[in-house]
């Protein structure tokens, strides 16, 4: 059974793995998207108004 | 299915049809869930069809006012309840009788359910009080009433407890060995479809609870309106990927329920999942593209590096359900010629037809229109005219409705174990709807094409519309009221067998 685990293709193991995939599917977004732009919203600099 | 499921004794029964075994409490409350998601679709209908005729400038039925209201009743109840509601009662149909088990919590579907409800009757009575024509999307410094939005907060943190129901129920399967190996084809979909509904609502509460904190007069300004746009389309677009992973998963069950198709490769199609799973929520930055606040590198390798790979995904479903299909059709004997078994295929059957009518109206018209959209130089022209509206009724309407309503097919005989009256009707229903999305959808487009703004009332204020846009708007009107019909017909011919419908108990359902 051991052996069988091992031999696992890792694409397979973490579709066999929900909470790893569940993991992955809330950081790639937030990371990329959510954070990154927030970031550049914060580091925005204010506009000089004539 | 060799494992033996985890049911409390006379917790279950086993489909006569299929021969799955469907946990008792989870079809309560798929049913539950169902019924609603219909109630929804039919006020998000009624708000379409007196869009369709608003739009349509020789018609102009609503005034402004309402005409507003009711773009904001129809994105919601079309958008959000409609498709949440239908979607939960998938996941617990799919965590249950598809692995062979119970479902985890009778009281935690409850609270869901129960909060789902609530919010939605609360967000929508907001609405007809005339307090919030804010539209779908809300944006401040438009202020909604209070109720608005604690509405959609209840829907939403309802849907989360129901998705935390269906993680808890995947937990108890796999502790408890329910099935053998790795999850279903159809389950792994509706897993990656359950993960990107918690980014979904965690985006939700995030825009969302400091924007009802202010309207409740807790802070004195609203939310930076740049920041709100960002975070509400982390709600705002991934509930909608949350709709193409959950219709992506009802084609491969329909597919199977209908011809007998299996996937061509396991491999490839969770591979497909697990691209959306990881990459499809960067689609959200489509509606950023011509803002100001977020820089072009954000821009480029949110809609384009990144996310092709779940475009790249969405070619490789739209490629292997058919591909399945001519498969199992071929096996059958049906090979004559390059598209014998095409042609052989039951367009009769309303669970079949609905399914690829969907798959054909999201992959082509949905596919090539949100594609091209996310492209920056032909956003910076297209954007926030009817070319917008156009991509999304060929994806939410003509993909994932016209998906579920071939489910429903399957689900009243299956779940409500109710026969459909009126057969002939519902077997042409799916064309009807079909058809008509397809032409609201490309008039839109191309009206769009011509210059003209979406939710915008009176869209020729200055008698300016070319005649071809004026062609197109009445295009919107004939394909949204022939949507309609078939809308209100599959209404019409699902309530009639859920109440009145003959009884199909212990015995198969009549095939279709």
């Amino acid at each position: 059974m051991s052996d069988e685990v091992e031999r696992k293709h890792p694409l397979q193991r973490l579709m066999d793995n929900t909470w790893l995939l569940l993991a992955l599917g809330l950081l790639v977004p937030i990371l990329s998207y959510t954070a990154w732009g927030w970031i550049e919203l914060l580091t925005l600099p204010d506009a000089k108004l004539p | 299915m060799s494992s033996v499921g985890n049911f409390l004794p006379n917790q279950s029964r086993t489909c006569d049809t299929t021969g799955l075994p469907v946990c008792l409490t989870a079809q309560f409350f798929i049913k539950a869930h169902a019924v609603c998601a219909v109630v929804f679709l039919l006020v998000g209908a009624i708000g379409a069809i007196l869009l369709a005729l608003t739009r349509w400038p020789a018609v102009q039925l609503l005034g402004p006012t309402w005409y507003y209201r009711t773009v904001t009743l129809h994105g919601i109840n079309m958008l959000i309840f409609w498709i949440l509601f239908f979607e939960v009662a998938v996941l617990y149909f799919c965590c249950t009788s598809l692995l062979n088990s119970r479902l985890f919590s009778r009281g935690v579907a409850w609270l869901g359910f129960v909060l789902m409800v609530v919010g939605a009757l609360m967000t929508d009575v907001a609405i007809f009080q005339g307090r919030s024509d804010v539209m779908m999307t809300s944006y401040v410094p438009l202020k909604a009433s209070p109720w608005f939005y604690l509405g959609l907060i209840l829907v939403a943190v309802g849907t989360l407890i129901g998705v935390v129901n269906y993680f808890l129920t995947l937990y108890i399967a796999k502790r408890d060995g329910t099935y053998d190996g790795s999850l279903p084809l159809v389950v792994f979909g509706a897993t990656a479809a359950a993960i990107i509904a918690v980014v979904a609502i965690l985006h939700g509460a995030v825009a969302l609870i400091p924007t009802w904190a202010w309207s409740m007069g807790w802070l004195s300004e609203p939310p930076d309106a740049a920041w709100y746009r960002l975070i509400w389309w982390g709600l705002g677009h991934v509930s909608q990927q949350v709709n193409v992973c959950a219709m992506v998963s009802v084609w491969y069950f329909l597919a199977t329920l209908t011809t007998g198709a299996k996937p061509l490769n396991q491999a490839v199609c969770r591979t497909a999942f697990v691209f959306y799973v990881l990459f499809i929520n960067l689609a959200s930055a489509h509606h950023l593209l011509v803002d100001p606040g977020v820089g072009a590198t954000w821009k480029i390798w949110n809609t384009s590096y990144a996310m092709y790979l779940a475009v790249l995904a969405s070619m490789i479903h739209g490629f292997t359900v058919p591909a399945s299909v001519e498969s199992a059709m071929r096996a059958k004997g049906y090979t004559k010629g390059l598209f014998g078994w095409l042609f052989a295929c039951p367009w009769k059957n309303p669970g079949f037809s609905a399914f690829f009518l969907s798959l054909v109206i999201f992959g082509f018209m949905g596919g090539i229109t949100g594609v091209t959209l996310g492209t920056q130089q032909i956003n910076i022209i297209a954007h926030n005219t009817l070319r917008i509206p156009g991509h999304f009724h060929a994806t939410v309407v003509g993909g994932t409705t016209l998906a579920f309503m071939g489910l429903t097919y399957y689900v009243v005989p299956l779940i409500f174990r109710r026969e459909y009256y009126a057969r002939p009707l519902a077997r042409i229903q799916p064309y009807l709807f079909g058809s008509g999305i397809a032409i609201m959808a490309l008039a839109m487009s191309f009206a769009g094409s011509y210059g003209v703004p979406r939710r915008v009332w009176d869209a020729d204020a200055g008698a300016n519309l070319s005649a071809g846009a004026n062609l197109m708007l009445a295009g919107v009107g004939l394909g949204g009221t022939l949507a309609f019909i078939g809308l209100l017909t599959f209404i019409l011919l699902t309530v009639a067998a859920v109440f009145f419908g003959k009884k199909n108990e212990g015995r198969p359902m009549t095939a279709w």
